[in-house]
C-alpha cells in the first residue's frame, strides 16, 4: 500500500504536521535532564504543544483523505523517507543554546505561518491554526527570553549561542520554499505560501539577536531535502526511539 | 418512533443539563459550561444525542476524560445513545471562559485568564492580580506551569505563590 496521500490537502497538513512532530519529540528528549525544574517543565510544555498540534493536523488529514489511516499510523508506521519536515527540527538538540536557537528560528516561522492559515477556506484547519497561532507566541517569547540571556550573557554563553545561530542558519531558508503543493494549496484558500513570510521572521528575530549582542549569520546557502523526504542522518535515530514500541508491538494500546 | 417537539427541546435541555456538570478534570472546580468547552447539545428524532466539544490547549491531555464524563453523566440521565464530537471550529480560546467561571476560579486560588487573548503584545507580561490578597504587586516566576493551561507567579505584596490560567 502507498503510504503517500493522493490527497494534496491532506498531503500538505500532514508535512506541516510532520515538522510539529519531529520537534516536539526532539524537546521531550531534554524531559528530567533540562538545567532547571522550571525550564524541564517549560520544554515538556512545549513539547506536548507541538504534539498535540500534530495530533489535530494529522486528524484532520485523515478525515479529509476518508480512507484508514489515523495520526497513530503517521506518527508510527512511516519510514524515514515518507516524513517531509524541515531539516532544521530534526537537527539534534545539542547544548541548551542550539535548542533554543533551533527554537527561536521554527517559533518564528510557525507564528506567522499559522495566523495566517487562520484564514484557511476549511473551518477546522483554520481553528486549529488560530489556536496554534496563541500557543507558538509562547514558544518565541519563551527562545527569545534565553537567546538575549545567552547571548548577553557570559563570554561562554554568549560564545555558544553565536555559535548555535552560525550553525544552524543555513538550515533557515528551506522553511520558506514553496513548491508546487505550497503554491497550489495557497491558491486555492486552504494553505499558506511559506516564501512570504521571511519578512515576518526577519522582524521577530532582528531585534532579538541586537539585544543578544549576537551577530545574524550572514544568509549563503541552504540545506533542504527534509520536505521532499530526503534527510540527514539524524531522523533515522528519531524514528527508531519514537516509534520502537509500535514497531516491536503493533497496534499496542494502554 | 418520532418524539414530539416539545419534548424534544425539553430533553434537549435536560442533556445540555447533564453535560454542563462534566468538571475539567485538572481543574475540577471548573465544569466544562464555565470553560466554554462545551459548545453544542443535539438530539435528533430518534432521541440519540450528539454533544460537541471544543478541545482546548493542544497539549492538554484531559480531552479524552473529558469526553467519558460526558457520555457517563447522560447516561445517568437516562440518554442511552450518545456521542461526543470535537471540533475546532471555532477555535477554543480563555475568552469563551464565563463569569462566574473566573470568580470561581479566583476563590479557588488561581488567577483567572486576562481577556481579549491573542491580542497581547509578543514580548510584553500582562497584569495579574493575586488570587490571595487582591495585590497586583505580582511577578512571573515560570509562564510554564504543573498544567498546559498554567502559569507560575508570585505575589511581593503577601509573599505567596500562585497559578496563573494562561492566556490563549
Amino acid at each position: 500500500m502507498s503510504q503517500t496521500s493522493s490527497n494534496s490537502r491532506a498531503q500538505w497538513l500532514i508535512r506541516l504536521g510532520d515538522g510539529a512532530l519531529i520537534l516536539g519529540h526532539r524537546l521531550s528528549e531534554w524531559s528530567s535532564r533540562a538545567p532547571t525544574l522550571e525550564e524541564d517543565i517549560a520544554l515538556s510544555n512545549l513539547a506536548l504543544d507541538l504534539i498535540g498540534q500534530t495530533r489535530a493536523l494529522y486528524t484532520r488529514a485523515c478525515e479529509i483523505e476518508g480512507g484508514t489511516r489515523d495520526e497513530n499510523t503517521l506518527a508510527y508506521r512511516r519510514a524515514e523517507h515518507e516524513f517531509r519536515n524541515p531539516l532544521l527540527v530534526e537537527q539534534p538538540n545539542g547544548n541548551f543554546a542550539d535548542t533554543m536557537a533551533r527554537h527561536l528560528i521554527y517559533s518564528a516561522f510557525a507564528l506567522p505561518f499559522y495566523e495566517k492559515l487562520r484564514e484557511s477556506n476549511d473551518a477546522e484547519v483554520a481553528g486549529i491554526a488560530a489556536r496554534s497561532a496563541r500557543e507558538m507566541a509562547y514558544h518565541v517569547r519563551h527562545a527569545s527570553e534565553w537567546i538575549i540571556r545567552l547571548g548577553d550573557g557570559t563570554p561562554e554563553s554568549h560564545a555558544k549561542a553565536q555559535a548555535a545561530f552560525d550553525e544552524l542558519w543555513s538550515y533557515a531558508p528551506e522553511l520558506f520554499e514553496a513548491d508546487a503543493l505550497d503554491s497550489e494549496m495557497a491558491a486555492c484558500g486552504f494553505g499558506v505560501d511559506p516564501s512570504t513570510l521571511r519578512g515576518a521572521f526577519d522582524a521577530t528575530l532582528g531585534p532579538v539577536l541586537r539585544e543578544a549582542t549576537l551577530k545574524r549569520p550572514r544568509d549563503s546557502f541552504g540545506l533542504r531535502g527534509g520536505r521532499v523526504g530526503v534527510h540527514s542522518e539524524h531522523i533515522g535515530h528519531l524514528l527508531a526511539q519514537m516509534q520502537h514500541l509500535q514497531r516491536a508491538y503493533p497496534d499496542a494500546r494502554w | 418512533m418520532t418524539l414530539p417537539l416539545s419534548s424534544m427541546a425539553d430533553r434537549r435541555a435536560r442533556a445540555w443539563r447533564a453535560a454542563a456538570t462534566v468538571t475539567d478534570p485538572e481543574v475540577p472546580i471548573l465544569t466544562i459550561a464555565d470553560l466554554g468547552i462545551l459548545h453544542d447539545v443535539e438530539l435528533d428524532e430518534t432521541g440519540a444525542v450528539r454533544v460537541t466539544i471544543l478541545p482546548t490547549y493542544s497539549g492538554c491531555p484531559a480531552m479524552g476524560v473529558i469526553s467519558l464524563g460526558v457520555e457517563t453523566e447522560l447516561a445517568a440521565a437516562g440518554f442511552d445513545k450518545v456521542s461526543v464530537k470535537l471540533t475546532n471550529a471555532p477555535a477554543w480560546s480563555t475568552d469563551l471562559m464565563s463569569e462566574e467561571g473566573r470568580e470561581k476560579l479566583r476563590a479557588y486560588g488561581i488567577a483567572p485568564p486576562g481577556k481579549g487573548a491573542g491580542k497581547r503584545a509578543l514580548f510584553s507580561t500582562p497584569e495579574v492580580g493575586c488570587p490571595r490578597c487582591g495585590s497586583s504587586q505580582t511577578e512571573r516566576i515560570a509562564e510554564f506551569g504543573s498544567t498546559a493551561c498554567k502559569a507560575l507567579w508570585r505575589c511581593t505584596a503577601c509573599r505567596e505563590p500562585f497559578e496563573y490560567f494562561k492566556c490563549i
